[in-house]
């Protein structure tokens, strides 16, 4: 397990805004093919550190490697061609446009952006967008089938679990090495976590290289698809290990239930 | 086999539908346009929101969408054999086609302004100031150089876009009310500056030639059929073309990876750049397209009327641009007529009424808004093809 190579390297990544210090000296690891948990308390810097990984954010020091490539201070469209695609905590799909829309910008790096091309060449975009079309099918096919039919609808007509369905597919639109998966179960019922939950860990089955980050607060799902997991706490990392481990940890129990009277 | 006896009838059907409405449409204006008492245009009023609310009531306006659906060709052909038709039927009235160039040639720039608004989401408040630009632009080189006038009109184009590109700096760095406030300040800017400027006329304006092509002045008008044609319509064919052109390129333009593109940026910039969308660059090719078509439209306007000052592009005549794209339904081109139309013809039919006729056009206005808070035709969910009605 321990033997596969570092796909991140995070090293002493500090993120402050103003006086408050949202991670503060963080270094961790994330491996090659697992799937990681990032837990912690509200406010311990897990979007904050997904913000600062995929670039929305500029980190205030310290460095993130990727592949050997150093991310730190690339811009966010840098580091989606480098190979990384995130969700959001709050949905952050176009309402207005239809599930192909939403799912086909994912892979944006491969449609054309020519002005001639897309304007003029009208037969030469219709045969691009045919095969965007098949390819979006195909994505749809293998993670959630029921969307094929309503593939032309607007994302606004669709229940929490099928827009968070979307999110996934558009980020996995881009072939990434790295997906990250901000508290995918927000805002839904147990058993929509849970068909959704069997959704990810059949995209696991089906592409051995994909490496998986994901923010949950459901201890139950991150016991059933995690291999292992990151505590924070105050923006540092707390705890590293399996599932087990760290729910035995003295220090975790202290920062989510406080100290003990 | 029989699916496809099936889609064919169908597509037949519509066809008629099209045809059918686009006379409809076509009679009416003819009968709005020519309409000279009161009680015609109050009479034909009523009857239009009649007709517009019955065919609500009854569903048409589904038959109707559906039918644009499954034969989208059709209904290009249909409006501009009626614009024709229309253009044909006026051919001795100047009056009435001065106020069908002007209505194409707004719609042209409104174009613009829905590339601008509707798709990416930058503001431009400035839009008046653009179709001034591309008119001084004309007037100048028209009276200082032979170059060709068709020529001269993709100039004032690329000078308004480029000229707008000033911009672009301050657009991009701000969102919302603040670039709608950096585009305002241009607008008040750009008056002022050719106020003051002697070498463009100042207070006074510029006087222009009209428009020749391949030898042909329009201002001599012809003689068809033993019969004098206005002058203005050489200048109606021509804002058709334009606007006709202008309308297919923005229909492409949504209809394609820079629209939904363009869209995404608009709806949510933090996802656009997590996937890779190059915020800056939609921005500034939506806001030099449009800019550039209010400048085309602009020149054509002012060789029509033969002279450009100040007061015809100030910031209540940008707000009047930004007013037809909205009440059209943003992001819609398709709605920019009949909006353009309400804008700009409603208050010379209501002169009737004096003083009262803005009043009265700002109740329509308020009124359209409040039972059609998207505009006259809202914007359409996006079908690249048009045909992909979920299988």
């Amino acid at each position: 397990m321990n033997a596969r190579k570092p796909l991140v390297q995070v090293e002493g990544l500090t993120m402050r805004f103003g006086g408050l210090t949202a991670l503060d000296d963080l270094s961790l690891d994330i491996r090659e093919g697992e799937v990681l948990g990032l837990l912690g308390p509200n406010g311990s810097g897990k979007t904050t550190f997904f913000n600062v990984l995929t670039g929305i954010y500029r980190a205030s020091a310290g460095t993130i490697r990727f592949n050997d490539q150093v991310l730190s201070g690339l811009r966010p469209q840098e580091i989606y061609r480098a190979g990384i695609a995130r969700t959001f905590q709050r949905s952050r799909l176009s309402l207005s446009l239809t599930v192909f829309d939403n799912i086909v910008i994912g892979d944006y790096q491969h449609l054309q952006h020519g002005l001639i091309f897309n304007l003029f060449r009208r037969s030469a975009f219709r045969a691009e967008y045919e095969r965007a079309v098949e390819q979006v099918r195909q994505l749809l096919a293998i993670f959630s089938p029921p969307l094929l039919d309503r593939l032309f609808e607007p994302v606004g007509a669709f229940s929490m679990i099928d827009r968070r369905r979307i999110e996934v597919c558009r980020a996995l639109m881009s072939r990434p090495q790295l997906l990250l998966l901000d508290e995918p179960s927000a805002g839904m019922t147990h058993d929509e976590t849970h068909a959704l939950m069997d959704d990810i860990l059949e995209v696991r089955g089906k592409l051995k290289n994909l490496t998986i980050v994901l923010i949950e607060h459901e201890m139950n799902v991150i016991e059933r698809i995690t291999g292992r997991c990151i505590v924070f706490s105050y923006g540092r990392k707390i705890a590293d290990g399996t599932y087990a481990e760290i729910t035995a940890d003295p220090v975790v129990q202290t920062a989510y239930l406080g100290e003990a009277a | 086999m029989s699916t496809m006896t099936s889609t064919l009838s169908r597509r037949r059907g519509g066809i008629a539908v099209q045809i059918a409405l686009a006379a409809l449409v076509t009679v009416y204006l003819w009968l709005f346009l020519q309409a000279q008492s009161q009680i015609e245009v109050g009479v034909l009023l009523v009857v239009g929101a009649a007709a517009v609310v019955l065919a609500g009531r009854l569903g048409l306006n589904r038959r109707i969408e559906t039918a644009a659906r499954t034969s989208p060709r059709a209904g290009t052909w249909c409006a501009l054999v009626g614009a024709l038709a229309l253009i044909v039927a006026f051919y001795d009235v100047h009056y009435v086609l001065l106020m069908i160039c002007t209505v194409l040639l707004f719609a042209t720039a409104c174009l613009g302004l829905t590339v601008q608004f509707g798709y990416v989401g930058v503001a431009n408040f400035a839009g008046a100031a653009f179709f001034g630009i591309g008119s001084y632009t004309i007037a100048v080189l028209s009276t200082h150089t032979g170059i060709p006038h068709l020529l001269l009109i993709v100039v004032s184009g690329l000078v308004s876009a480029a000229i707008g590109s000033i911009l672009i700096l301050p657009v991009l760095r701000t969102r919302g009310h603040y670039a709608a406030l950096v585009t305002i300040a241009f607008g008040i800017l750009f008056r002022t500056f050719v106020e003051v400027n002697p070498v463009l006329g100042g207070p006074q304006g510029l006087r222009l030639p009209g428009i020749s092509m391949f030898g042909y002045a329009f201002s001599d008008g012809l003689e068809l059929f033993d019969q004098d044609v206005s002058f203005y319509v050489p200048y109606a064919l021509l804002s058709l073309a334009i606007f006709g052109a202008a309308f297919a390129v923005i229909k492409s333009l949504e209809r394609s990876w820079i629209g939904l593109s363009m869209d995404v940026v608009r709806t949510d910039e933090t996802a656009a750049a997590t996937f890779g969308i190059h915020i800056a660059r939609w921005k500034v090719v939506a806001f030099m397209l449009g800019n550039f078509l209010a400048g085309v439209a602009g020149s054509v306007y002012g060789m029509m009327t033969g002279f450009v000052s100040p007061d015809n592009f100030t910031f209540s005549d940008s707000l009047l641009l930004v007013s037809i794209a909205v009440l059209g339904g943003l992001g819609n081109p398709l709605g920019l007529v009949p909006a353009a139309f309400i804008v700009l013809v409603l208050p010379q039919k209501l002169q009737f009424i004096q003083e009262y006729r803005f009043l009265f056009y700002a109740v329509v206005v308020i009124a359209i808004l409040l039972f059609r808070p998207d505009g006259l035709l809202p914007r359409k969910t996006r079908l690249f093809f048009g045909k992909e009605v979920s299988r």
